[in-house]
């Protein structure tokens, strides 16, 4: 029976958000006056000292719980009814590595405003400074989650809103560690203006759909700064991926958006800017990808949007499978990369079109602002690289130039119709929304 | 030695060919300036300049010089003064000058546009190269009397290392690419002094591109302090080895 109804309405501004949050509003409209019959809800206080454990012991649903500053040392603090939990002044609550902090499978609960730190190292249990089952409407908010195995986990829920959050975890081994923000199997989701960082995963979701994840920051975490599996539907915007020890790596997922968001610094073998495997129908689009040792890396993924992308300093900008097909690349930018696009195959079904290469070396007699010969961004020589890795030592040799000039005139070991044929002159003029 | 030293230097100063070519290295790396401003690309362009253009003028101008001072040379040979100052004073006023020139002709740009470490370690390199080649042209020219003859060999010098010894280790690459070959490159490497600032450079340039097992092997060796010591190093040797030798050849030849 549902006795209150908390007001706070998760907002996800995903299409299909909207229509969730209307018809909530609708639902309360209905039943909210047979309701209110009930007992009023009450604010209960918590102080230093005192339990938050007793305290959502006595408290009824839709009641509000106030935590004032202090150190509270409790665990496992299960919340089963519809509460608002509000720290003030950033209470502590310290699991002293016994395990999860807030157990949370009730709708419509609200956790803000907390300071929740060491979880402990548990890969049977995955502790979690907040951990939640089958619950809908939850807000987690402006909290700080430090020194946790997993900082945010979610599973089966939906209409999720976690914003303002500032994870991070000191372990260096990805053995012990665990994400950041954690979704499986849930749907509707708001996570925005997180910092994460020192996790394994900064944003996991695996069976999460609608997601709209924008202006977080994640960087510096042991393995990808965000991953995630058969999420579809889902949107990224104005996320910051930094220097994570494997980039980010996307998988068997379809209707992605990606745009305006930054991958940056992630440099090793295993590293990728963004690593797209089995993703269709996508549309990556604004993002800038900068200094990574490959930018993107695409497998098996197809009818793919790439427009307006900045490729700067990266050492190959693309790397491209000839496992993917109709993927189009148009108006991007591609600047002081070493290799701008290899390939393994010779049979190229990608289209490339009006992009902008810094290594063209063409002419425009038209002076329509695109040069009137074709611009093949395949190098020879990465071809070779890509066969005999030590070769890579002969890079920007004199002789090296030679035969790559002489392969550009006429292709022979790399696909002759890998090619832009309309290369921009001048860089586009790219708006990145940057404040 | 000095007074030597000034007179050669002042020789060099009249030809005005040292001057031609810092103003020709003046109007490149602005234009390459002013083509684009992102340093990394600067450098880039700079590189071809340093690794092809500066050994070729330093490897010609060296001999041609060298001949042209054959009288003032004999001359001074035939006064009481040591065989081996009049040939170190020579080598000093032409390796002197040029690397004068290269600094003046690239440097100069680099303070009013500004530089990174990349562009600093280049000039580092350049100036090295200039001393390499230099010497590698005294070498040529003591080796034989003729003029045409040894400006042949100093071509030759140039292209074996700015080419051929590229193709050579390509070749080896490709014959014996089954094998781990990161020790046998980085030996060879050793071994051309243009391949050495190559790659000295591509540390600074490339490195995201280095990524691979490779590319983190020589990372680790070129990339590290050890490293970067190590090939300094061995840039001085190869600026030592000609200079030992010509010399060695100059005091016992019949002039």
């Amino acid at each position: 029976m549902i006795n209150q109804i908390n007001l706070t309405i998760p907002l996800t501004t995903s299409g299909k958000g909207y229509i969730h949050c209307f018809l909530w509003v609708f639902l309360m409209a209905v039943f909210i006056p047979f309701d209110l019959v009930g007992q009023k809800p009450k604010v209960l206080e918590v102080r230093e000292g005192e339990q938050i454990k007793k305290a959502i012991e006595k408290a009824q649903p839709g009641d509000t719980i106030v935590v004032y500053p202090g150190i509270y040392r409790e665990h496992e603090i299960i919340v089963q009814k519809s509460l608002t939990l509000i720290g003030i002044d950033f209470p502590v609550v310290d699991s002293e590595e016994n395990g999860d902090i807030f157990l949370i499978a009730a709708n419509s609960t609200t956790v803000t405003g907390f300071e929740l730190i060491n979880t402990g190292h548990s890969n049977l249990n995955d502790h979690s400074a907040i951990k939640v089952f089958d619950s809908n409407h939850l807000r987690v908010e402006n909290n700080r989650i430090l020194n946790s195995f997993f900082g945010i986990h979610i599973s089966n829920s939906k209409n999720i809103t976690i914003r303002d959050c500032f994870l991070e975890a000191y372990e260096l081994s990805s053995q012990r560690t665990g994400n950041g923000i954690h979704l499986w199997k849930s749907d509707t989701a708001l996570i925005a203006n997180n910092f994460i960082a020192g996790h394994r995963d900064g944003i996991y979701l695996e069976f999460a759909t609608e997601v709209e994840t924008s202006h977080n920051i994640v960087e510096k975490n042991n393995r990808y700064g965000l991953h995630f599996m058969f999420s579809h539907d889902n949107s990224y915007y104005h996320n910051e991926f930094r220097n994570n020890d494997a980039g980010v790596a996307v998988m068997y997922t379809r209707n992605v958006v990606m745009e305006y968001n930054l991958f940056e610094d992630n440099l090793g073998s295993g590293s990728y800017g963004v690593l797209l495997k089995d993703i269709s129908n996508s549309t990556i689009r604004y993002n800038r990808i900068v200094n990574n040792s490959i930018g993107i890396y695409m497998d098996g993924s197809n009818n793919n949007t790439f427009e307006h992308n900045l490729f700067r300093r990266n050492g190959y900008a693309i790397k491209l499978l000839a496992s993917n097909d109709g993927n189009y690349l148009g108006k991007n930018n591609f600047i002081g990369n070493t290799f701008d696009i290899s390939t393994s195959g010779m049979i190229i079904t990608n289209e490339l079109h009006k992009n902008y290469w810094d290594k063209y070396e063409g002419y425009d007699l038209d002076r329509d602002g695109y040069g009137d010969v074709p611009f093949r961004p395949i190098n020879m020589y990465s071809t070779i690289v890509e066969r005999i890795p030590s070769a890579i030592i002969l890079w920007r040799s004199f002789m090296i130039t030679l035969l790559d000039r002489a392969e550009r005139v006429i292709p022979a070991i790399t696909p002759e119709n890998m090619k832009d044929e309309k290369p921009k002159m001048r860089p586009h003029d790219i708006d990145f929304k940057l404040e | 030695m000095i007074k030597l030293l000034k007179y050669s230097l002042y020789n060099i100063l009249r030809t005005k060919f040292t001057l031609l070519y810092t103003a020709f290295l003046l109007l490149a790396t602005f234009s390459i300036y002013n083509l684009d401003p992102d340093l990394a690309k600067v450098s880039l362009s700079l590189l071809n300049v340093v690794l092809l253009v500066v050994p070729l003028i330093c490897i010609i101008f060296g001999t041609v010089h060298f001949y042209n001072s054959y009288e003032f040379m004999e001359l001074m040979l035939s006064q009481p003064i040591n065989r081996s100052t009049v040939f170190i004073s020579q080598y000093l006023a032409v390796g002197l000058s040029l690397c004068l020139a290269f600094v003046i002709g690239v440097g100069i740009p680099m303070i009013l546009y500004g530089a990174d470490l990349a562009l600093l370690v280049l000039l580092a390199v350049g100036v090295m190269l200039s001393l390499i080649f230099t010497g590698l042209a005294f070498l040529a020219s003591v080796l034989t009397r003729d003029k045409a003859k040894a400006i042949g060999i100093t071509l030759l010098f140039w292209v074996y290392f700015s080419l051929i010894y590229d193709g050579l280790i390509l070749y080896l690459i490709y014959v014996f690419y089954d094998y781990p070959l990161e020790h046998a490159t980085l030996a060879m490497v050793m071994l051309n002094p243009v391949d050495l600032a190559r790659i000295i450079m591509l540390m600074q340039l490339d490195i995201s591109a280095l990524m691979g097992f490779t590319g983190a092997f020589f990372q680790d060796f070129y990339g590290s302090m050890k490293g970067n010591l190590i090939s300094f190093g061995v840039l001085l040797i190869w600026i030592l080895i000609p200079f030992y030798f010509s010399r060695r050849v100059f005091l016992k030849k019949d002039i």
